[in-house]
């Protein structure tokens, strides 16, 4: 477990073109340097933006790297939810400060319904 | 000379990256607001225009992560997200060096506040220029308040913070406008993104427009959390803004949750006399 330097190499990549490239043309090879492992290895390599939400990636840095491979926000908020439905609770990190388990936990606990973000729902 | 202009307004990504896909009446009075602002903004003839924002990771990390920043450039670039997410493009605003270099020495004999002469722009302040000062023309001078990473500042240090900055800019002899940008109840870029505490959101507004330094510090982190999400945190930037106004009582011109822009969108001001 090393969200740290997932985390640090997500800001990295957020912020520096150069490094980009080099993702882009050998995504294993970018990670170099990075303590991280063999899990978060690969779900680096992989786009696996859902294990890197259960992992404790902060938002304001995974939805960065969604964009650098151009996954629609809808999508986006997806997979994360799919990742938590698939791995479980956030494991680490900010979401985790006072556990992280789901949209419906969190509509319910404020007396609302429905997935935030679609038409009708999650807005008031 | 003292303060020239104090206000807020929200800066979620999705304003300028998802504008077609709000309801286009919400949308576009939301809009008129921030326009409403520039223009109370541009009749304060500010030389240099303070942004109080709660960055995401573009310039500072859990390696070295400062409370509060402030820059000291000639010049910021941005945005740091790709332009067609964000639907802005790539600009560079002016900085003013030797101004940001004075307020911060007068921070400094409160607060021990980092300096930064690289700074990048990300939505949190691009997104606010490009209603606000859509020419670059104004110089700015970035506040940073960590909001992201916890351990996070006590809510009281970020008055002081904003009580050092108010000092400040009436110490210099230019005009100095003061902005704060952040969210109130929002989970941004998680799977309850889009999800908005519309009451904790207006009772918070109620809170900043009487200027109540009791009632506003009075918010604990585990409960911010719980009620209005990790973005709650970044209500640090409004508090801020309000020990900056020193009292004096302010007014919201908008606010309505629009759930694809994942905030309460807000612009509020004081009447700064």
């Amino acid at each position: 477990m090393s969200l740290y330097y997932v985390q640090k190499f997500l800001y990295h990549l957020n912020r520096d073109p150069a490094l980009q490239e080099r993702y882009a043309a050998d995504r294993r090879g970018a990670l170099a340097g990075y303590e991280l492992t063999g899990e978060e290895v690969e779900a680096l390599v992989d786009v696996d933006i859902g294990l890197l939400f259960h992992l404790g990636v902060n938002g304001q840095i995974l939805m960065h790297f969604a964009a650098l491979h151009r996954i629609e926000w809808s999508d986006y908020l997806q997979r994360m939810r799919d990742g938590i439905t698939r791995h479980g609770p956030v494991r680490e990190g900010v979401y985790a400060m006072v556990g992280y388990e789901g949209t419906e936990a969190h509509a319910a606990r404020l007396g609302q319904s429905g997935t935030p973000g679609e038409p009708g729902e999650g807005g008031s | 000379m003292p303060l020239v202009y104090a206000g807020v307004c929200s800066h979620a990504p999705g304003i300028t990256g998802r504008a077609e896909r709000a309801d286009p009446e919400v949308r576009d009075r939301f809009y008129e607001a921030l326009d409403g602002m520039r223009e109370r903004l541009e009749a304060a003839r500010p030389d240099a225009l303070i942004v109080v924002a709660a960055e995401h990771f573009a310039n500072f990390f859990m390696n070295n992560m400062p409370a509060f920043a402030l820059g000291m450039a000639e010049g910021y670039d941005g945005p740091i997200e790709d332009p067609d997410w964000l639907g802005i493009d790539k600009f560079r605003a002016p900085g003013n060096r030797d101004l940001s270099g004075r307020i911060i020495g007068e921070v400094m004999q409160t607060i021990d506040v980092a300096y930064a002469e690289e700074w990048l722009f990300d939505h949190g302040i691009a997104v606010p220029l490009h209603f606000l000062t859509p020419h670059f023309d104004v110089p700015i001078i970035p506040a940073n308040i960590n909001c992201q990473g916890p351990p996070l500042a006590p809510l009281h240090r970020a008055w002081a913070f904003g009580e050092a900055l108010r000092r400040a800019a009436d110490a210099a002899p230019e005009r100095i406008a003061i902005i704060g940008t952040g969210g109130i109840s929002h989970w941004p870029a998680t799977p309850d993104s889009g999800r908005i505490n519309e009451p904790w959101d207006r009772e918070f507004l109620d809170r900043w427009c009487r200027n109540d330094r009791e009632a506003l510090c009075g918010y604990d982190d585990a409960e911010v959390y719980a009620r209005a999400g990790q973005g709650g945190f970044e209500i640090r930037t409004f508090i801020a803004v309000s020990a900056a106004a020193e009292g004096t009582p302010g007014a919201v011109h908008f606010y309505a949750p629009i759930p694809i822009f994942a905030v309460g969108c807000t612009v509020a001001d004081y009447q700064l006399t």
